[in-house]
């Protein structure tokens, strides 16, 4: 088994072990990412030798010590560039890191460079990316989801051991499933927003992106903890690997009846309801539950996370850093310019769908309207955990679709549909592969449980994850 | 001169002051608030809004924010939030400004004002916290930014629309000033901008309902305040008199051309698309710390102007004065208690120590002992009124006891009639001119004839003493 294919649990043995050094491990991944990056445009930016001059510095006895890894470019890392995939951003360079980079950065962790995304996060194919397309490492002509989808095609494709991605409405678990690989969105606070280029502020955790389910957990425990510079950030209780190896004899698992139904292919359903049945089988209760609030929460999400990013993304300004136009007559068409030339059309749509809903006369009728919705789809978890310890349900109505054939803003919208619930209810969401479509495409699923139940969602992924088997099969490239 | 209503129209003002908090850091991040720092050097991403930073709340802000709240008379709540509040300018590093829309943390206080048409109680509706913006500096290289400011706490306090001169605005403008300077919570220092102040205004006929109100923002001088409440007064009457319509609208007021200006529609047409701050929590406040903040309230001015006017017989002037600074309040206060004449203390103080001090922050140079030990020498007529405030001065910022002046000068007060008779005798016999008038019936030459006697006395004498004496010798007995 080659270096760039083994787990992150794997590779971290073997170098603990000193079966492998750092310095093998980063050049190993250098010559992956040299031989199929390509291909596939994960990366906005690439550390190269610089990866290697870390590896050589690389202390012993660290947890993640040498360990390569992907970053979503959101995430402000000191003196790197950070672009958002932006051209607003385009020579930005960040003066500060992210909290929960420095954890791992600490932790021995090494960046091999920034990962593609939809521009600000805003999308679900890495399409709205202002620098280039990203292709999913199962089928080149398809798209690795979004709006974490280099980071879910850099894991995928075997050019970073883990990565980080950030999940505002589905951007690590859509992205995940599309490639065939695992992605968490962590309880709201478990992850540290600072140095997160902010979209949505209450909605969106920075999450890790891995190859498996105990690999997720192990990164998730170095990046988490309570950050003084995050005011919504928590202390979180739980160990995120404890109960890895337990089994899920007597655990209730609930199927939302409106998240099987309608839109989603029947391919999916029926892996979900296969992955259903295999824990089942492996002595965990699967009952069927209705969630009649999950419909509204794609409205409310699309209105609460619009109305945040319009006020979060209104400091790109051309003031200060970032892009400003060259040529303007006075103050009010230097913003104009600068915003016109440095924004994309997604994030244009988003920043006037969001200023609307705040305007004098239609705040009422549209965001405080969302924040109620909110509270009931809060409500509707709330009631569906007294009755099940965590529900399973697809994460995508579709697999990964072609390059370019997702046209309609409103129609893509509908495929976070199953996702945006978690960030409206602040809840751990981990999405995990279970199947592959006739195409061969990568098939996800995905376990919700309530607030701070991340060691127990991994427990249930890793005992379906073991009796599952490999299931998306290995890139070729 | 008193200002007037003209054509019968009332006034009607709401004042919004902003004071900033001396906290040692900003609101939301550790970065210092120091004044006039090198621009630029006291930000951090925090403050100046760079991706992914997020604020922090300072504790310190809301517990200065109630304090200026619990001495206003307002209700905290114990449980408020902070609100966003959109607009682009270059100040403003994140296009918004964290603020408190809809659940404020302080409402319903009110200010005790006096003025020479006497007290008022004017209502306070509500203090709320918010940030401070930046600095545009424009100079010969354009426009330039200074961030240091951003950041900085501010409380704006929102009056009642009870005000109805421009010499109320000025007393609650001052009083306002006063309690904020007591608590500690601001220095209010507007020729360093750290109290600014925001007019709205109408005007109605008496009983009538309020009037359509103009803003005037960022006024940074008392005088000024004053100045546009005449001004856009003035513009109203004659607008409504000319059958005009007042728009609602901000104006800005021209020191200059002393009149006020709409400014562009643009600037008006604001909508600050206000909702919740995402990355901040509720502000708590707890009975405890709610009981503590109340006990670290100094005693106020309205309280200490009553103790001085009851226990001392002040009168309510010279009260007024005293309690207008809380350092000199607590002078005053450790003076008189050191003295049997604490009116005379105050009439020291308010003379010759108020004419010594320079600038709001300027230190009393001589000490409380001091100055009750020659309040006391001039009431036991040891020393006279004129030769206390000689002494006051004589002593300031030197370490000589005004005792030792006293001595040292030979200034004591001569009160022995046996020393001072034959002076008036020599006077008298010095200027028999002027004797001659004041029997010819001019009798204000009296004070001459008496300057004339205290000059010889080289200005030692006893006034009442040396006065007494000139009677008896001018008068003789007829006057005993």
């Amino acid at each position: 088994m080659s270096i760039t294919s083994m787990t992150l649990t794997a590779l971290c043995d073997a170098l603990k072990r000193k079966e492998l050094t750092p310095l093998e491990v980063v050049r190993s991944y250098l010559d992956r990412i040299h031989q199929v990056e390509g291909h596939i445009g994960a990366y906005i930016s690439l550390e190269g030798e610089n990866a290697l001059l870390k590896a050589e510095e690389s202390m012993d006895r660290l947890p993640l010590q040498g360990i390569p890894v992907a970053v979503k470019d959101n995430i402000c890392i000191e003196n790197r560039r950070m672009t958002c995939a932006s051209r607003m951003l385009e020579h930005f360079v960040a003066p500060y890191s992210a909290t929960a980079w420095q954890r791992l950065e600490r932790a021995g962790c090494i960046l091999l460079g920034k990962t593609n995304m939809d521009e600000f996060g805003m999308g679900s194919t890495t399409e709205h990316s202002a620098f280039h397309e990203t292709h999913n490492p199962h089928d080149l002509t398809r798209v690795p989801g979004g709006s974490s989808g280099g980071s879910a095609a850099a894991v995928a494709a075997g050019e970073a051991a883990f990565a980080l991605g950030s999940d505002t409405g589905g951007s690590i678990r859509q992205p995940a499933a599309h490639c065939g690989v695992v992605g968490m969105k962590p309880t709201y606070g478990t992850v540290s927003r600072y140095g997160l280029t902010a979209f949505a502020s209450s909605l969106e955790q920075i999450g890790p992106i891995t190859r498996t389910v105990a690999d997720n957990a192990l990164a998730l425990s170095v990046m988490a903890g309570c950050d003084p510079r995050d005011g919504t950030s928590v202390a979180h209780p739980g160990h995120f690997s404890a109960q890895l190896g337990m089994d899920v004899k007597g655990l209730r698992i609930g199927l939302p009846k409106e998240m099987l139904a309608g839109d989603v292919a029947p391919e999916i359903r029926t892996a979900v309801l296969e992955a259903a049945k295999t824990l089942e089988a492996l002595g965990a209760a699967v009952v069927e539950i209705s969630m009649p609030t999950v419909k509204t929460a794609l409205p409310a999400y699309y209105i609460i996370s619009s109305a945040e990013a319009s006020s979060n993304l209104a400091r790109f300004d051309g003031v200060r850093y970032g892009s400003r136009a060259a040529d303007y007559a006075d103050l009010d068409e230097m913003y104009v310019k600068s915003r016109t030339e440095g924004f994309g059309e997604e994030v244009k749509r988003r920043i006037l769908l969001g200023t609307y809903a705040l305007s004098a006369g239609y705040y009422d009728a549209y965001y405080k309207r969302a924040l109620q919705v909110r509270t009931l789809v809060i409500r509707d978890f709330r009631q569906a955990f007294t009755q099940v310890d965590c529900l399973l349900s697809p994460v995508t109505p579709q697999t990964a679709p072609k390059l370019g054939e997702l046209a309609d803003p409103v129609q893509t919208y509908q495929g976070d549909l199953y996702t945006v619930t978690a960030n409206i209810a602040g809840i751990p969401a981990l999405s995990m592969p279970c199947g592959r479509d006739e195409k061969g495409l990568p098939i996800g699923l995905q376990l919700m449980g309530p607030a701070f139940s991340e060691p127990l969602l991994y427990r249930i992924g890793h005992a379906l994850e073991a009796a599952l088997g490999p299931v998306t099969g290995e890139v070729h490239l | 001169m008193a200002w007037k209503m003209k054509q019968g129209y009332e006034l009607v003002v709401g004042l919004e002051v902003h004071a900033e908090l001396a906290t040692r850091t900003k609101i939301f991040c550790s970065c210092p608030t120091t004044f006039g720092a090198v621009p630029n050097t006291q930000c951090c991403p925090v403050c100046l809004g760079y991706p992914g930073a997020l604020p922090v709340l300072n504790a310190e802000v809301v517990h200065f924010a109630a304090k200026a709240g619990l001495a206003l008379g307002c209700r905290i709540a114990r449980f408020s939030k902070h609100d966003r509040k959109n607009y682009f300018y270059p100040d403003l590093p994140k296009a918004y400004q964290i603020s408190q829309f809809d659940q404020p943390l302080c409402e319903g206080g009110e200010l005790l004002i006096s003025t020479a048409a006497g007290e008022k109680r004017i209502g306070i509706t509500r203090i709320h916290i918010e940030e401070d913006a930046g600095k545009l500096i424009h100079d010969e290289r354009g426009t330039l930014l200074d961030m240091n400011r951003c950041g900085v706490p501010l409380i704006e306090i929102v009056s009642e629309p009870d005000i109805r001169t421009p010499e109320e605005a000025d007393a609650y403008l001052r009083k306002l000033r006063t309690v904020l300077r007591y608590t500690g919570v601001s220095d209010c220092r507007m020729q360093e901008g750290s109290l600014r102040c925001d007019v709205n205004l109408s005007i109605r006929k008496p009983g009538e309902a309020f009037g359509t109100r103009t803003e005037m923002k960022n006024l940074n001088s008392f005088v000024s305040v004053v100045k546009a409440i005449e001004a856009e007064y003035d513009r109203q009457v004659s607008a409504i008199e000319a059958g005009e319509t007042i728009l609602q609208e901000t104006r800005r007021f021209d020191q200059r051309s002393g009149q006020t200006y709409a400014m562009r529609r643009k600037e008006n047409a604001n909508d600050y698309r206000y909702f919740p701050e995402p990355d901040l929590g509720p502000v708590i406040v707890t009975e405890t710390q709610l009981a503590a903040w109340q006990g670290e309230l100094p005693v106020l001015p309205d309280a200490r102007k009553a103790a001085y006017m009851a226990q001392y017989g002040l009168s309510a002037y010279a009260a007024e004065q005293i309690v207008s600074e809380r350092a000199i309040a607590e002078y005053f206060e450790q003076a008189a208690a050191l003295s049997h004449a604490p009116k005379t203390v105050a009439n020291l103080l308010i003379t010759e120590v108020f004419r010594l001090l320079d600038g709001e922050d300027a230190v009393i140079c001589i000490s409380p002992e001091d100055l009750a030990r020659l309040a006391d020498m001039t009431e036991d007529g040891e020393i006279n009124n004129n030769t206390a405030k000689a002494a006051i001065a004589g002593v300031w910022q030197t370490d000589e006891t005004p005792e030792d002046y006293v001595n040292r000068l030979g200034l004591r007060q001569i009160s022995d009639a046996a020393v001072l008779s034959p002076l008036v005798r020599q006077t008298i016999e010095e200027n028999p001119k002027m004797v001659a008038q004041y029997y010819g019936g001019k009798a204000s030459v009296k004070r001459a004839i008496m300057g004339a006697a205290m000059r010889l006395a080289a200005g030692k004498a006893n006034p009442d003493m040396m006065m007494r004496l000139v009677d008896e010798a001018l008068d003789g007995q007829e006057n005993k």
